[in-house]
């Protein structure tokens, strides 16, 4: 079949990341061909900033180079600008007469900086700021001037300020407005701001409006002059006062545009064959200058165009960071408010930190914060997501507790750490080697710095770290995505939920079902989702769907815990945590007879037989002839007990036996992370039921049930849940919150992370005040625990995985 | 000349699956896709030397089970942006025998 062809128009951040994308799902699709008007392949606009600043040169904030258009097949013309679209005949012409047809046309043409209509705007001197030639022009001004105008107190005009006073310039900010920044801040963190740039050496003129630049009779500019009629010495003077969409292009062509190319959810043009994305784009109303709405739209646009059709760009919620070396500010959504809505603020005048939340109803819908942004991607996500925020509402000001979050020096707040010291202390990642890759491999989301960095890939905890040095990197170009919609992982474009509910409602039992009807864009997937379906598919049809073992994690397969040596660990069920002296002797006997190097007790109360050869598994289980203790399993691990009103002199209830009960009714439960559960007998809490997926404590007159907590890299205390007065009360609640995370939560979600995202007044709507849906979800509890069977014993035994092949 | 040497049936290694083979050299992982082509590479992962024969198969990769690193089957390499190479033996399938050469 002969490829359609497809021609962009503008070689800019937004067009190239669609051509990226349309690449991973239709590589041979189309004939590409590609028109920049400007000399060099693309490159991280937004990376202009450092470069004047002097961190970086032009070669490092190249995105694409010459030769990822050859390894693509995509024709490439610089230094060529498009002048005409003959839609008739669907060809577009280029200023040096390149004439180019095209069945799809992309339109990227992105903005230009807008120039005051003022006297002197032509002359030398006198520039934007938008690209490499305008940047290498200011570079060349600071060598040889002095006096340095920025015009527009705005994101851009405040970091093309400091860049040139960091190369020696005097620089003075010239702003119409009261206050600087005044559609990302309000009065009193833009205070703040121009406090700390003024300790910088930048100065300020506020409410100043330029009526003319002066020349120097060279044609060369030399002053400005206000309004007011005073004037200031100005050798070179930035027009930092907006960006205009390239728009004369379409407009000309007939293409509605209004403000800029007018475009659907699908980023369609009213011309069908005519997409357009980017800073050039109008989009419900709203034009976009910032990198992450672009690179959402760039998803979109290129589903389509790979004939997929089935993604929506439904606009985006920005956020604002400065990325002024040592100012640490950010903004998002609506933070001014009005009538309906209402504001939580916290203002520490020595300190310099400001915070200010606004509030619609219960959800929040903006935020400014000035000297402590720590906590920034958390606000950002909840307003993204819409969340409602009634129950944290007391707390909400003084952000996401970072209790515990251990391996990070005990560090929060990562503009204050230098570059040598360490982010990541599983992965020994320094801040310094990610800024460095961040800026010169071009990342832009949490993902990619976890790929080339391995920063935060491993537990996770250093994560808000990672983000808060990602987004003072790119600046507003970093966007934590919404939950709701996150894909499961790059094989699909179907967020968790979406997957859920299709296998629950189209009844679909096995993982290449799944995959077919959802579209998955891989064969086989990946070992992210494969993992995940597995479970969804048996939790959703426990004994329809057939479980995958070649989708499972080894340790779910074999049945052990692998470890580093490739060796494994053996840790049988001891119920409740009680043994009995045959037990031990067994246990002893086989470590002896297998030359097991260590045997150890572990933090769960059972005993753990480490360095075992995989060859040696089935035996071991069989002289053992005791259950698995699934410590190797995202199931419920040891339900952990303290010795109970049996023989304690404090006890009020039989926590042991109570633990027992559960351990053994809940065996076998497959669960989308590990589940772990203690039983106290009085409020001593010597099992330490606070840091469990369920805790339980025994009182005088009952027991009451705490859910969600975590002992683990995040230590959190477990919320109460609800008191109960029976056993089995006891089993009903535990069960039923069991099964409504398993049905619920992500896969790899702990409770701690299910609870947070559903909030507890969820849990307990469905748990606790819903009596027949309590009953339902423990009903289909024990309905999947039907006939499951100890996976150590003979008959659960695949040979097959344990026998090594020889030649 | 390689020196073919039979190992075992297609059927004894499972689909999107490993076996080990214990040889002179030390483990060898071989592997099966989806579509029934088989592949073999030293079991150590260039990165720790992770059990590779002990990782998820898909497409025509594996993931180590010890860091998620991703290599190649048909040639070792670390999948971008991690950058190791594990060192790969030629495999041939005849009549659903599976031959490896360790040369
Ligand atoms: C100094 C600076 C700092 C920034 N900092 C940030 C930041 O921290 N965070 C953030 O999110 N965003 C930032 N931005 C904004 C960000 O860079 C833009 O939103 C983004 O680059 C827009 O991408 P685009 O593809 O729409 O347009 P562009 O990247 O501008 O690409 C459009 C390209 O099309 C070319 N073109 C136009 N018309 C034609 C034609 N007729 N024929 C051929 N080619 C044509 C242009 O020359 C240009 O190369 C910054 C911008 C600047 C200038
Ligand atoms: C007022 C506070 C406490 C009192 C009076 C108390 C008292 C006791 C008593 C009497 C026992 C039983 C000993 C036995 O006969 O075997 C016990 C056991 C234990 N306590 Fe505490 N305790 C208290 C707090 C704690 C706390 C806070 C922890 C841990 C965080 C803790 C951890 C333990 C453990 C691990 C056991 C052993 C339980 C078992 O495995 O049987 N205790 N405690
Ligand atoms: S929690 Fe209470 S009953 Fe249990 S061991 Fe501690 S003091 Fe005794
Ligand atoms: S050893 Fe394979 S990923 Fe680390």
């Amino acid at each position: 079949m002969k490829k359609m062809k497809l021609v962009m128009v503008g070689n800019g951040m937004a067009g190239v990341r669609t051509l990226e994308e349309l690449l991973k799902l239709a590589p041979d699709l189309y004939d590409i061909t590609v028109f920049g008007a400007e000399p060099y392949p693309n490159y991280n606009r937004i990376m202009l900033s450092p470069v004047l600043a002097g961190e970086q040169g032009i070669q490092d904030i190249i995105l694409n180079d010459i030769d990822w258009y050859k390894q693509n097949n995509i024709t490439l013309h610089l230094n060529k600008k498009i002048v005409r679209i003959a839609r008739k005949n669907k060809v577009v012409v280029a200023e040096d007469g390149t004439e180019a047809k095209y069945d799809r046309l992309l339109l990227a043409t992105g903005s230009s900086s807008f120039i005051l209509p003022v006297p002197g705007k032509e002359l030398a001197g006198v520039v934007g700021y938008r690209d490499i030639q305008d940047t290498n022009a200011m570079i060349a001004a600071a060598e040889k001037y002095k006096h340095a105008v920025v015009i527009g107190g705005g994101l851009l005009g405040l970091e093309a300020a400091n860049g040139l006073a960091l190369r020696g310039m005097d620089v003075t900010v010239v702003h119409l407005m009261s206050w600087l920044m005044e559609r990302q801040l309000d009065d009193n963190s833009a205070q703040m701001l121009q406090s700390a740039l003024q300790a910088k050496g930048l100065k300020f003129l506020l409410e100043q409006q330029t009526q003319e630049l002066i020349g120097d009779g060279h044609g060369r500019v030399k002053s400005i002059r206000f309004k007011d009629g005073s004037e200031i010495p100005a050798d070179l003077v930035v027009m930092a006062v907006g960006i205009r969409p390239n728009v004369a292009l379409a407009e000309e062509a007939g293409i509605y545009c209004n403000r800029g190319i007018v475009v659907s959810d699908t980023m369609q043009t009213y011309d069908p064959s005519i997409y357009a994305v980017g800073e050039c784009v109008s989009h419900r109303g709203t034009a976009y200058g910032l990198v992450a709405p672009l690179f959402d739209m760039a998803k979109v646009c290129a589903n389509h165009l790979a004939r997929m059709g089935i993604a929506y760009y439904q606009g985006s919620v920005t956020s604002t960071k400065l990325k002024v070396t040592g100012v640490d500010l950010f903004s998002a959504g609506n933070f001014t408010g009005g009538n309906e809505t209402n504001q939580i603020v916290m203002h520490d005048v020595t300190g310099g930190k400001y915070k200010k939340l606004v509030l619609n109803n219960n959800t929040l819908v903006g935020a400014v914060m000035y000297g402590d942004t720590k906590d920034s991607s958390w606000y950002f996500q909840m307003i993204r997501d819409g969340k409602n925020v009634a129950e944290i509402r007391d707390q909400l000001i003084f952000g996401q507790s970072h209790l515990g979050n251990a391996g990070s020096q005990g560090q929060n707040l990562a503009a204050t750490m230098t570059n040598a010291m360490e982010v990541c202390g599983c992965n020994g990642v320094c801040k310094g080697t990610i800024v460095k890759a961040i800026k010169e491999k071009g990342l832009f989301t949490l993902e990619d710095v976890r790929k080339h960095t391995k920063a935060s890939a491993s537990c996770g905890s250093c994560t808000g770290l990672v983000e808060q040095i990602l987004a003072s990197t790119v600046g507003g170009a970093y966007a934590p995505q919404a939950t709701t919609v996150k894909p499961l992982c790059d094989c699909t474009s179907h967020s968790h939920e979406e997957v859920r509910k299709a296998i629950r409602e189209e009844k679909l039992i096995s993982i290449p079902q799944t995959m077919t009807f959802l579209n998955w864009n891989t064969t086989n997937g990946c070992a992210k989702c494969r993992p995940a379906l597995n479970y969804y598919l048996l939790c959703a049809w426990p004994h329809e769907a057939k479980d995958d073992p070649q989708s499972r994690f080894i340790n779910e397969r074999a049945n052990a815990n692998i470890q580093k040596d490739g060796t494994f660990s053996v840790v049988p069920r001891m119920y409740g945590g009680i043994t009995t002296p045959q037990q031990l002797r067994r246990i002893a006997d086989v470590a002896e007879k297998y030359n097991v190097p260590t045997v150890k007790v572990t933090g769960g109360q059972r005993i753990d037989l480490l360095g075992v050869k995989k060859a040696d598994l089935p035996k071991i289980w069989a002289d053992l002839d005791m259950p698995s203790g699934y410590a190797y399993a995202k199931a419920l691990r040891t339900v952990k007990t303290c010795v109970g009103s049996e023989w304690c002199r404090f006890g009020v209830q039989d926590s042991t036996q109570m633990g027992i009960d559960i351990e053994r009714a809940f065996d076998h439960m497959w669960m989308p992370h590990k589940f772990k559960v203690a039983v106290s007998g009085c409020p001593r809490n010597c099992a330490e039921s606070g840091i469990k997926d369920v805790g339980i404590i025994g009182v005088e007159s009952g027991w009451e049930i705490y859910v969600a907590g975590n002992g683990g890299i995040k230590t959190v205390v477990a919320q109460f849940l609800v008191k109960v007065k029976t056993r089995d009360e006891v089993m009903e609640y535990t069960g039923a919150f069991a099964q409504l995370y398993r049905e619920e939560a992500h896969y790899l979600d702990r409770t701690v992370h299910y609870v947070e995202r559903v909030g507890l007044d969820h849990v307990k709507k469905h748990v606790v005040e819903n009596a027949a849906n309590r009953k339902a979800l423990y009903a289909r509890l024990l309905d999947a625990l039907q006939g499951a069977t100890n996976p150590w014993s003979k008959e659960n035994i695949n040979a097959r995985e344990f026998e090594s092949l020889t030649i | 000349m390689n020196t073919w040497h039979e190992v075992t049936t297609l059927e004894e290694i499972p689909p999107l699956g490993a076996r080990v083979v214990t040889t002179k050299q030390g483990d060898i992982a071989l592997f099966r896709t989806a579509e029934d082509e088989v592949f073999a590479l030293l079991d150590r992962c260039p990165h720790k030397g992770g059990h590779l024969s002990q990782g998820i198969v898909f497409g025509k990769k594996v993931t180590c089970p010890l860091h998620s690193w991703n290599i190649c089957l048909d040639d070792g390499n670390a999948v971008a942006p991690d950058v190791g190479c594990t060192r790969s033996y030629p495999v041939k399938v005849e009549n659903n025998v599976v031959y490896l050469s360790l040369a």
